[in-house]
């Protein structure tokens, strides 16, 4: 997406020290093997070290709005020059623990640190985090210069060098030549990365971004998550990221925190949050899946065989106490299903093709189970089958999960996609 | 074949063009016409009495002839005052005798019935002359007299405008200030502009701090609040400052209250003074301050504020640097409403203001109603309307602020 031309522009903004002004190059190698990442001078780094893997800590955070939990006992650590997003259905409380972190919500109970320290009596602008927000919240009456210099001009930085730091903020996002122009003359991704460049041109040390690229239309928004990917790659910069899209989530963060009714249900890497969710929310509110309900027949070890409502039957990794008897929600992942009889499958079912879409890269197969429920599977694109016709289905025990039904918020979700 | 269709298409669709955008015009003809007939003719033919006034003109068409041929300067000979009694004959003949006379008298106060006597003379045909006039109007023995009639012969006229101002042309041919016991407008002129100015700023102490609230509160609360502010809007201005005679008069509520709070010890002459005038124009004005602050507050986004703090800026940097810019306009825009408004005052400072706090709308009234001077009151209009647009103008073009945009 991004071609190799913006991406060395990057890093020339950089090398010539664009947002660190102590040039270090060693911060975007040192995020990435774990230790100190830091726009901080380099006295503070030995102190820094210890606090890097709680570089922010939530513990025991709630928040109340009357008799309405909108925060329910949050403990979460956040490491130095990490990448976390805050993934979940609007009113899962992920923008209310944002909004915790920048100071503009004080929690109900529970202690929020920064870098070690308490931010508990600590105003918003003392806290010294970037925000950037979904509307972008550019001053309007203020030229796009002005803007990026805005935090700058309130700290008191002498005029003779708030100006090349502007410069170079914008050059990094690629707005030198608007720089004189009004917010409102620029597109929204452009507004959006004046926004950015307005966030990061102070160096602070954490950036919280609040659904930054909602208002963008979809071929914008992978071009930004791409960009914002890079740039915080650069500068070895914290930043807290919230979004109700998955894929945005998973195309960035080195970890996500799944929300769900206040609370985190479940936080890793994409990776881990995609093929072991530990809920069948999280099932399927990342990625796609195929939903089915049973009854569990046995369990053995990880193991269970479960009962389709129609007798048919299939092992499945059990998640969570199961006990025979109880009901469970299955879920297979659509590439995971294997058509016409692979060799791997430890469960296999004979279907007939309900439909077929086609996707350029790959096709969309509908198939009916003898039971009447329609799975959607991840086939070939060159795969040609009718209507109709009679297929093999089988997926391995490992890839089919069985969670404790009735924890699903959503139940006539088969089949459930983003949510995006 | 085809050449020929593309060029006859083209025609065809520049003259659609041309139709279309003369069409919303051709709707909105009767409007414009109404309001050239109701609104701008009246309007251009009271201002232009300002500066036309052929009645002394007309009335003296020999004495004009004879003074072109008479010394340019005090009082003329016997030929000028022959013809000025054979005008006045004339005149009286004709029925503008008193219409000339009560013209004449407003350039040279006390020469009506002087003249009128003129008139009666000349009217008996007994041989008329200079003395013989003279001793009948003292007046037209006088130096300054003739300059004034001199003066008065000019169909177009600066006299009534320079008298806006309490200026006037001198013997000398300059321009000098009006006798002090005559002048008067600048002094009313000066108080419409400083009552403007203060009922403007009483109005932006009120409506700033409640505008802020009303965007900051629930929207029902803010709902009530602005029906609370609307609902005396929505009543005839007249019934509004009957209200606050009631309330403001020397046994009236709010001295009451005063008295017994024990604020003060005895009862506030608030009635027909300046403190009662300035306090129910207030009130008057209020939403017309209030609703163009409260439109724009309402728009400045809660996450620029919140943007703004998190960038490190304190609170009051916030107001200063993201607020106050972003509402400037619906400051402005409220205040240049009300002190426009304010300049045209008549109703109030007539019942609720005392002698000395009559402004210039009230003195305007007075000349077409009482004196039936209109030329002087289409002076003072003329004066009054320019100053206005001057100051819209001035705000719209180096302030950037556009009240129509506000809406």
């Amino acid at each position: 997406m991004i071609s190799t031309g913006q991406s060395s522009s990057l890093r020339e903004a950089l090398a010539e020290g664009a947002l660190s002004s102590t040039g270090e190059q060693g911060a975007v190698a040192g995020r990435k093997t774990g230790t100190a990442a830091t726009s901080k001078p380099a006295a503070g780094r030995e102190n820094a070290k210890q606090t890097d893997a709680k570089f922010v800590e939530f513990i025991d955070v709630e928040k109340m709005y009357g008799h309405f939990q909108a925060v329910r006992r949050l403990n979460l650590s956040i490491g130095r020059g990490e990448f976390l997003t805050f993934l979940g259905p609007s009113g899962s409380g992920k923008t209310t623990t944002l909004n915790m972190l920048a100071g503009f919500e004080r929690p109900s109970q529970g202690v929020i640190t920064l870098d070690g320290k308490s931010v508990d009596r600590l105003p918003p602008y003392d806290r010294n985090i970037g925000m950037v927000f979904q509307n972008y919240a550019l001053f309007p009456h203020m030229s796009v210069a002005d803007n990026v210099a805005f935090p700058l001009s309130v700290r008191k930085v002498p005029k003779a060098e708030i100006g090349p730091r502007v410069t170079r903020a914008l050059e990094m996002v690629r707005l030198e030549r608007f720089r004189d122009r009004k917010p409102t003359q620029l597109s929204g991704g452009q507004q959006q990365r004046v926004a950015l460049a307005r966030a990061l041109v102070f160096q602070p040390a954490l950036v919280l971004m609040d659904e930054p690229l909602g208002a963008l239309d979809k071929k914008l928004r992978e071009h930004m998550q791409i960009e914002l990917k890079q740039i915080h790659e650069m500068l070895g910069v914290t930043i807290v990221y919230v979004t109700h899209d998955q894929s945005e989530a998973l195309t960035m963060s080195d970890r996500v925190a799944i929300f769900e009714n206040g609370a985190i249900v479940q936080i890793g890497t994409p990776d881990a949050l995609y093929n072991e969710p530990a809920t069948a929310f999280v099932a399927s509110f990342i990625g796609e899946n195929n939903a089915l309900d049973g009854i569990v027949e046995r369990v053995e070890g990880d193991q269970c065989l479960v009962t389709l409502p129609t007798g048919l039957k299939t092992t499945a990794m059990a998640i969570g106490d199961l006990c025979p008897g109880a009901p469970v929600q299955l879920a297979v992942r659509p590439e995971r299903i294997a058509s016409a009889g692979g060799d791997h499958s430890d469960n296999r079912f004979q279907a007939t093709v309900d439909g077929r879409i086609y996707h350029g890269d790959h096709q969309r197969l509908l198939a009916r189970l003898p039971s009447g429920q329609v799975l959607t599977v991840k086939i070939s694109p060159d795969a040609t089958m009718a209507a109709g016709e009679a297929i093999d289905l089988g997926w391995r025990t490992a890839d089919c999960r069985a969670f404790p039904a009735g924890v699903a918020p959503d139940g006539n979700t088969a089949n459930t996609g983003s949510v995006s | 074949m085809s050449s020929i269709a593309i060029s006859g298409f083209k025609t065809r669709t520049i003259a659609t063009d041309r139709s279309d955008s003369l069409r919303p015009l051709a709707l909105a003809a009767p409007l414009l016409l109404l309001l050239a007939f109701s609104f701008g003719a009246p309007i251009v033919a009271l201002l232009s009495r300002a500066v036309y006034e052929p009645t002394i003109a007309n009335a003296l068409p020999r004495t004009v002839a004879a003074l072109r041929v008479d010394s340019a300067r005090g009082v003329p000979g016997e030929p000028v005052f022959g013809a000025f009694a054979a005008d006045l004959k004339e005149a009286q003949a004709a029925g503008a005798i008193y219409e000339f006379a009560k013209t004449l008298n407003t350039r040279l106060p006390g020469a009506r019935s002087q003249v009128l006597r003129v008139a009666r003379l000349a009217g008996q045909d007994r041989g008329v002359t200079k003395e013989a006039i003279i001793k009948a109007a003292p007046l037209l023995g006088e130096d300054q007299s003739w300059s004034a009639i001199r003066t008065g012969t000019n169909r177009f006229t600066s006299f009534f405008l320079l008298s806006a101002f309490d200026l006037r042309w001198t013997d000398q041919g300059t321009i000098g200030a009006v006798p002090a016991h005559q002048a008067v407008f600048t002094r009313v002129f000066g108080r419409t502009f400083l009552i403007a100015t203060l009922v403007t700023l009483a109005t932006l102490a009120l409506a700033f701090p409640l505008a802020y609230v009303m965007t900051n509160v629930r929207p029902v609360i803010a709902g009530i609040v602005l029906v609370l502010v609307l609902l005396p809007f929505w009543t005839s201005i007249l019934v509004r400052t009957a209200a606050w005679t009631v309330i403001l008069q020397k046994y009236g509520l709010l001295n009451d209250l005063l008295l017994w709070l024990g604020v003060t010890s005895e009862r506030l002459e608030l009635m027909y003074s300046r403190t009662g005038l300035i306090i129910a124009m207030t009130h008057i004005q209020l939403p017309f301050t209030l609703l163009p602050i409260y439109s724009v507050m309402r728009a400045v986004q809660t996450s620029q504020l919140r943007a703004a703090q998190s960038l490190g800026a304190r609170p009051f940097t916030v107001f200063r640097r993201v607020y106050l810019p972003q509402v400037m306009p619906g400051v402005l825009a409220g205040c240049l409403l009300t002190f426009i408004l304010c300049l045209g005052y008549y109703i109030t400072p007539v019942l609720i203001g005392g002698a000395s706090d009559q402004l210039i709308s009230n003195f305007i009234a007075n000349y077409v109603n009482v004196e039936l001077n209109w030329e002087m009151a289409a002076a003072l209009s003329f004066v009054l309307l320019v100053s206005t647009l001057g100051l819209y103008v001035t705000m719209t073009r180096y302030l950037g602020l556009d009240l129509f945009k506000m809406g």
